[in-house]
């Protein structure tokens, strides 16, 4: 029967012989990723506490550059760091378990993109409004004061 | 991935599921759809978590204070049971996995084997989170709520947290819980909390070494604590209410939000994980009968297994949603 299976990850640097062993491989993988979630958590390395950058001031560019760069100017690094780690284990868990790796091309960009496009614009009208009522409730109730 | 499926009568009939586009069966493409479906649905609960989140950034409970006990171990450790609860999810998709591998191989024992490993799994995670809920709405320390709806907690100098129970002597109640049986038997109110507001300032007025703790968080992400005097007129001023626990309504760790989405997303995803859970013995069933060596093709466990893979991956972000950022 054609089961081929892909099997090497992080792009041909870890091959194995069969899909067993790299079940084990992305489960041994996960398992250190979630370790190193855990060990920030409970510790919170004072260094990863404070956002590294503070915005720009000025004019049309600074407000493109803090919304390029909105990861690192709003976001406490710590947090960044697992978000992307959460990322990580996703892809690994839909790529190796669920054997999207294995899929027609077609078939995964058609999951993964409307998926992503759609989670992406929820996030941010949810977080950018929950911001402004919160800028809100902080300024006395006034948002603009003509 | 290619699978051979059983026939189902609509081979070649384009619009009875026959043709296979993507190189799909019918039944997976089918899940797949079905789990996009469901990870918007999980993506809008947890950006709508991000939303209140935001909305109060100042005043949030912080995870690590709220979830820190671990069954059978006494003491204070944050993180660690969810992790494990993590770690028994991923480690019954890996029993999941090889069960879709074996039934590549037709090897009925093996998928046997693995199946039911992956319902155990399942199971130790449902009760985990069952515990975990149980613990929530127990609470440990208790705390005082405003006329504004605010939470106020108790801390000694050092910063340890006090529980109520530590410095506040119960009284004699007169008032007495209504209930259908001895009142209008179409109203009913909630326990009543172990001490009423006056006995809880009673309490802080004999312990010097007491203070209060507010939501807000200061600089260092910390809840701000008061001064002794500041922390009496608090509770004398504005406590309206003992809350002891967590509801709905209130809980004691801070915005009723916490609480709310907290049952509302552990619990949909629990939801979930249950029906994995049915969903699995059914199919395990299935397998010991021989349904799928009679059909020839074990794909109906892959089908499956993507359904408990896609649990999984919600409660990864669940877990780094809820207990990490």
């Amino acid at each position: 029967m054609a089961h081929a299976h892909k099997l090497e990850i992080f792009r041909g640097l870890w091959k194995f012989k069969s899909n067993t062993q790299k079940i084990w491989g992305v489960l041994a993988f996960l398992t250190f990723v979630t370790a190193i979630e855990v060990v920030l958590g409970i510790y919170k390395p004072d260094s990863l506490m404070h956002t590294w950058m503070t915005p720009f001031e000025g004019g049309f560019l600074a407000t493109l550059g803090n919304i390029f760069l909105s990861p690192f100017i709003y976001m406490k690094p710590l947090n960044l760091i697992f978000i992307v780690l959460t990322i990580v284990k996703a892809y690994y868990i839909t790529w190796d378990f669920m054997h999207m790796r294995d899929e027609k091309s077609s078939l995964r960009r058609m999951v993964v993109w409307t998926g992503v496009f759609l989670i992406c614009y929820l996030i941010f009208i949810l977080l950018q409004e929950g911001g402004y009522i919160e800028s809100v409730y902080s300024s006395g109730y006034v948002k603009r004061d003509f | 991935m290619d699978t051979t499926v059983a026939n189902t009568g609509t081979e070649g009939k384009t619009w009875g599921g026959g043709n296979r586009p993507l190189n799909a069966s019918y039944g997976k493409m089918m899940m797949w759809f079905f789990i996009v479906s469901d990870a918007l649905t999980f993506s809008g609960f947890l950006a709508a978590y991000g939303f209140s989140r935001f909305k109060f950034i100042d005043y949030w409970p912080i995870a690590d204070e709220v979830f820190t006990h671990v069954p059978f171990f006494h003491g204070n450790y944050p993180m660690i049971y969810v992790a494990f609860m993590t770690f028994i999810l991923i480690m019954s998709s890996v029993t999941m996995v090889l069960a879709v591998d074996a039934g590549h191989h037709m090897n009925k024992k093996k998928v046997t084997l693995y199946m039911f490993l992956t319902i155990i799994g399942g199971l130790i995670f449902v009760g985990s989170q069952a515990w975990e809920w149980a613990t929530f709405i127990k609470g440990d320390y208790g705390a005082i709520q405003t006329k504004g709806g605010n939470i106020l907690q108790f801390v000694d100098t050092d910063g340890k947290r006090v529980a109520l129970a530590d410095f506040v002597t119960a009284e004699k109640k007169y008032r007495a819980e209504h209930e259908r049986k001895n009142g209008l038997w179409f109203v009913q109110e909630s326990t009543l909390p172990t001490y009423t507001v006056g006995e809880v300032i009673k309490g802080l007025e004999s312990r010097p070494d007491v203070l209060v703790r507010t939501q807000l968080l200061n600089e260092e992400g910390e809840k701000t604590v008061l001064t002794r005097a500041e922390s009496l007129r608090q509770i004398k001023e504005n406590g309206k209410r003992v809350v002891e626990g967590a509801n709905l309504e209130v809980n004691e760790y801070g915005t009723s939000l916490f609480a709310d989405f907290f049952f509302f997303i552990t619990g949909f995803h629990g939801f979930h994980v249950f029906s994995g859970v049915v969903i699995n013995i059914i199919i395990f069933f299935n397998v010991i009968l021989g349904t799928y060596e009679r059909r020839g093709s074990y794909e109906m466990v892959e089908k499956v297994g993507l359904y408990w893979h896609f649990v999984d991956l919600v409660w990864v972000f669940v877990f780094t949603f809820f207990y990490l950022v």
